[in-house]
């Protein structure tokens, strides 16, 4: 569908979406309660840096990166990939299909009508707790916030189109979501989710440069707590929108061929 | 010179006669088929462990190399048995599955490339499955489609009077779909489909489900859909109530082939040459007395239904009238369900006997 007769059709899709999002009240509060994990870390990583610091991180600098993570992880979350299952299985794609608009663009507007709802009560929460606890340990230059503010992009967009491509998978193999559990075992590992990425041995650090994981979440996180300097800020909002091209082009490929294999079960 | 230049425009004006007298089908389809891999495996643990190691496949021929042409504004009912191939058909003529082999096209369109255009055109309706967003009122759903169809305002205001009113929508557009009868639902779900007005309807058995009422009020409307906009019509259906008060014309498929394609009345002929004489009696008769007349097909104290030759109707009719105490009289074509059930019966059998033969 053209960009122009999707963006005319946009106000409607998020409309609709933000009122599905309300329609499951039940639902957001579990969502809630299942991406506190930060909030657990934070506790442990305290009681650990209680005794002496760890690397640069005390208390404060462990409260300040934990919760940040909170905040990034519930402004950045996708679930497509299970919807995808279920649709792909179910034939519910059919429908969607149907439709001139692309079902890529009505996900993603289904999931980012409903992240705001979904963080309502956490972020504002999250968000005073840190001004409160950890107000100086925040970066303090204005310009390391506006390549945040882009890095935030960048992360949901490559958890979005993470999510998308091994949803995809599900037209090649029927069920894709054990892919879906492997890699959120790695993303919890690798991202920085439960350990900040600069405390890994160098050679893992190494490593994580060059995955997805530590620039869905830990880059966004990273450079609240100004963990970086300006340009090196900046050479890593420049690889992590190289993450995203590279998986906006092998996700619409995926996706293309996969569409050749849709069964359209069921009716 | 001239000459050439009177050649010219003379078979430039041919080809152009040519092309108006003869306008591209609405929906064509050649040779199509659609074939599956499916994976085979026995009941119980020890198959199912086999299977992780060693899968068997085999192929199953949804569609197998069927033909035809529908042209616009035509009402067309699609029909076979369970598993003959209908919905995959329908699902290939509205984008959602590639075919195998073959060639389709919808207005020009070629489905499976899904342009905008094509999906703008059309609209497919299952009546096991749904748009409606579940937990909103379909007034959202509605609002949603027009937004993404692009629909004016006005044209969708104008649209939405419409089918509210001949579909007795009332306020079921404001409860949410969860909590709507199956008969409701349907209702809302051809009003939703409706919306941006397409020109090409594939609907697949819109009636499942329903009450004889309800089925009623979804048939007229349907008919009504087609007569005032135009609209080309496909529709499946296991209800013959469906076919006969929609489908001047059917086409029947079988195991992915095509058996039958023309008149519903052609059909009717057919595979039944023979009519129906239905005899409303004022006493009790004998069997015996009966079985002179013509094939008896069933008999009870007030009635009795005779099959016989249609040339013998009204000879059995005279006969019946001057022996038996007919109070009213009847004659009708054999029941559709059983004129289908024997074509496919027939089809099925001849089916078995290519596969056995040599």
């Amino acid at each position: 569908m053209s960009l122009r007769a999707t963006s005319r059709a946009l106000p409607a899709m998020v409309k609709v979406a933000f009122a599905e999002a309300v329609a499951y009240r039940a639902e957001m509060f579990v969502w809630m309660l299942a991406t506190t994990m930060p909030l657990v870390m934070l506790a442990l990583w305290r009681a650990v840096a209680a005794e002496a610091p760890v690397g640069r991180f005390g208390p404060a600098e462990f409260t300040t990166y934990f919760l940040s993570m909170f905040i990034v992880r519930q402004l950045t979350g996708s679930w497509v990939a299970w919807e995808l299952n279920h649709e792909v299985r179910s034939g519910a794609l059919s429908q969607r299909l149907l439709r001139p608009v692309s079902p890529i663009a009505s996900y993603a507007v289904e999931n980012l009508a409903a992240l705001p709802f979904r963080a309502l009560v956490a972020v504002p929460i999250g968000a005073v707790a840190l001004f409160v606890v950890g107000r100086s340990t925040l970066a303090s230059d204005g310009r390391l916030w506006v390549v945040w503010a882009a890095s935030m992009l960048g992360g949901w967009l490559i958890t979005f189109l993470v999510n998308v491509g091994i949803g995809a998978l599900s037209l090649y193999m029927e069920s894709s979501l054990k892919f879906m559990d492997i890699y959120l075992t790695m993303f919890m590992v690798f991202s920085g989710y439960l350990v900040p990425v600069e405390l890994f041995p160098p050679l893992v650090r190494g490593a994580v440069e060059w995955l997805p994981f530590r620039f869905q979440v830990g880059l966004p996180v990273e450079l609240m707590t100004g963990a970086h300097p300006l340009p090196e800020g900046i050479r890593l909002l420049a690889i992590q929108w190289g993450w995203v091209l590279a998986l906006s082009a092998t996700v619409a490929a995926l996706w293309r061929n996969g569409l050749r294999r849709y069964a359209a079960y069921g009716g | 010179m001239y000459r050439s230049f009177l050649a010219l425009c003379l078979a430039e004006r041919w080809i152009h006669i040519r092309v108006r007298v003869k306008p591209c089908p609405m929906i064509s389809v050649r040779d199509l088929r659609k074939h599956y891999q499916v994976h085979k495996r026995a009941p119980g643990l020890l198959a199912a462990f086999r299977s992780v190691f060693r899968r068997t496949y085999h192929t199953v021929k949804a569609v197998d190399g069927i033909s035809f042409e529908i042209e616009a504004g035509e009402r067309v009912g699609f029909l076979g048995p369970n598993g003959a191939g209908k919905t995959t058909t329908l699902k290939v003529l509205s984008g959602l599955l590639h075919p195998g082999a073959g060639e389709v096209s919808v207005d020009g369109h070629v489905p499976k490339k899904r342009e905008d255009a094509f999906l703008r055109k059309i609209m497919l309706v299952m009546g096991q499955k749904q748009q409606l967003l579940w937990d909103l009122p379909p007034s959202e759903t509605f609002e949603l489609n027009r937004a993404i169809y692009a629909v004016p305002w006005a044209q969708y205001r104008r649209t939405l009077d419409e089918l509210s009113a001949t579909l007795e929508l009332g306020d079921l557009v404001s409860k949410p779909t969860r909590q709507l009868s199956l008969g409701e639902r349907m209702k809302c779900e051809l009003a939703a489909a409706l919306i941006h007005q397409p020109q090409v309807l594939f609907l697949d058995e819109p009636t499942i489900g329903l009450d004889v009422s309800m089925q009623a009020t979804i048939r007229t409307f349907i008919k009504q859909y087609n007569e005032r906009h135009g609209a080309t019509l496909m529709l499946t259906s296991h209800y013959m109530d469906d076919v006969a008060a929609l489908c001047p014309r059917v086409i029947v498929i079988d195991k992915g082939v095509l058996s039958y394609d023309g008149g519903l009345e052609d059909l009717v002929r057919r595979v039944r040459p023979e009519k129906r004489v239905v005899l409303h009696l004022l006493r009790p008769t004998e069997r015996s007395v009966l079985d002179g007349l013509g094939k008896v097909v069933s008999v009870n104290h007030a009635s009795a239904v005779l099959q016989v030759p249609q040339g013998a109707v009204s000879e059995t009719i005279s006969r019946a009238l001057a022996t038996l105490p007919v109070k009213d009289l009847t004659v009708e074509n054999a029941p559709l369900e059983e004129v289908m059930s024997e074509l496919f019966e027939r089809s099925r059998r001849a089916t078995r006997a290519a596969e056995v033969a040599p």
